[in-house]
């Protein structure tokens, strides 16, 4: 790593503070601009999603077992399973696959 | 004026309501110290990453960016886009404040407006009684930090198999953030499907492919979110039910 690794911590801090506390203390009124309202409202998924694949079956040791658990989360979370429930399932998936691969 | 204990309670019920938060946080962040073992930070660097941090894709994607060396602004480019969300949540959570809360206690709050903090916040009666958060933080922030920790220590003593495993639970929870949203609005489930075959064919294709991972999550999430915006403009009144 060439570059500081603390340094790249604090400018991470220095964003994500700023990201949480301007609007608590400075904006009162809600964003009134449909364009970034929308905008704003897209960003979170889509940038969780392109984070999660294809990275979940690069992670792995077999690239079929992180296929797996994503196929395994996705039926879980679309039938209701709260956040804790689905991480371990997606965990359980790949432990027992790869026992197999 | 709130006496001594008033406080005192409202810090306990904050402490209580942060407990389970905390529980899930200590399996996530393990989960999180592996990731940041695999790119080479150490135990206390993941410590003092979570302890301020406070985000689970915010830090993912900082680490992204550790990993590939890349260039400090793209530090700041990552970290705003992986944490637009809570930038969402601090406008809803600053509708819930007394309007007369102090600037310190604004600045406190603020520290860690994460998914499941501000849900249990944003049930709580209007307006928000800041010890509540304060009582939540003080539980769920140390357990976040030392499952980081945590991960990386282990992360060298555990199997390969059993690694391999709980680097997914990162994943599992992001997988568990999108999909209720994408099962009620028909445009997030398309868009999400979107997102993984652009990932997925940015990271194959030639010139794409050979940008940093932080910088085809930023250019990626800009084009498509900014597509969505345009083709599928949410309306003011599903926006209040969306935030929340």
């Amino acid at each position: 790593m060439r570059h500081n690794v603390y340094i790249y911590i604090l400018i991470m801090f220095a964003v994500i503070y700023a990201i949480r506390v301007l609007p608590l203390t400075l904006v009162r009124k809600q964003i009134k601009n449909r364009f970034l309202r929308s905008f704003l409202y897209y960003v979170p998924y889509i940038t969780l999603a392109v984070m999660t694949f294809p990275a979940i079956v690069e992670v792995t040791q077999s690239p079929i077992a992180g296929a797996a658990a994503l196929v395994v989360g996705i039926v879980l979370a679309w039938c209701g399973a709260g956040l804790f429930p689905v991480a371990l399932s997606c965990c359980a998936t790949v432990f027992i696959l790869e026992l197999f691969l | 004026m709130k006496t001594e204990k008033n406080r005192r309670s409202a810090f306990l019920r904050g402490m209580r309501d942060g407990l389970p938060i905390g529980l899930g946080y200590l399996a996530v962040s393990f989960s999180l110290g592996i990731a940041a073992r695999n790119i080479g930070m150490t135990a206390v660097q993941g410590f003092i990453m979570s302890w301020f941090g406070v985000a689970s894709a915010g830090e993912y994607a900082a680490m992204t960016v550790i990993g590939a060396a890349a260039p400090y602004i793209e530090m700041v480019l990552v970290s705003l886009i992986a944490n637009a969300r809570y930038l969402l949540m601090s406008f809803a959570l600053s509708q819930r404040l007394d309007p007369k809360l102090s600037v310190l206690h604004r600045l406190l709050i603020g520290y860690a407006v994460t998914d499941e903090l501000f849900g249990i916040a944003i049930a709580q009666p209007k307006p928000l009684d800041p010890v509540y958060s304060y009582g939540s933080y003080a539980v769920a922030i140390p357990m976040w930090a030392i499952g980081t920790a945590l991960g990386v220590i282990a992360g060298n003593v555990l199997p390969l198999s059993v690694v391999s495993a709980l680097s997914v639970a990162l994943f599992g929870m992001f997988i568990a953030v999108i999909i209720p949203p994408a099962k009620q609005d028909k445009v997030v489930l398309l868009f999400v499907a979107l997102s993984f075959a652009f990932s997925f064919a940015a990271s194959r294709l030639p010139l794409v492919s050979t940008l940093s991972d932080s910088a085809r999550v930023i250019i990626l999430t800009l084009v498509l979110s900014a597509a969505a915006a345009v083709f599928f403009p949410v309306r003011p009144d599903d926006m209040e039910e969306a935030d929340i």
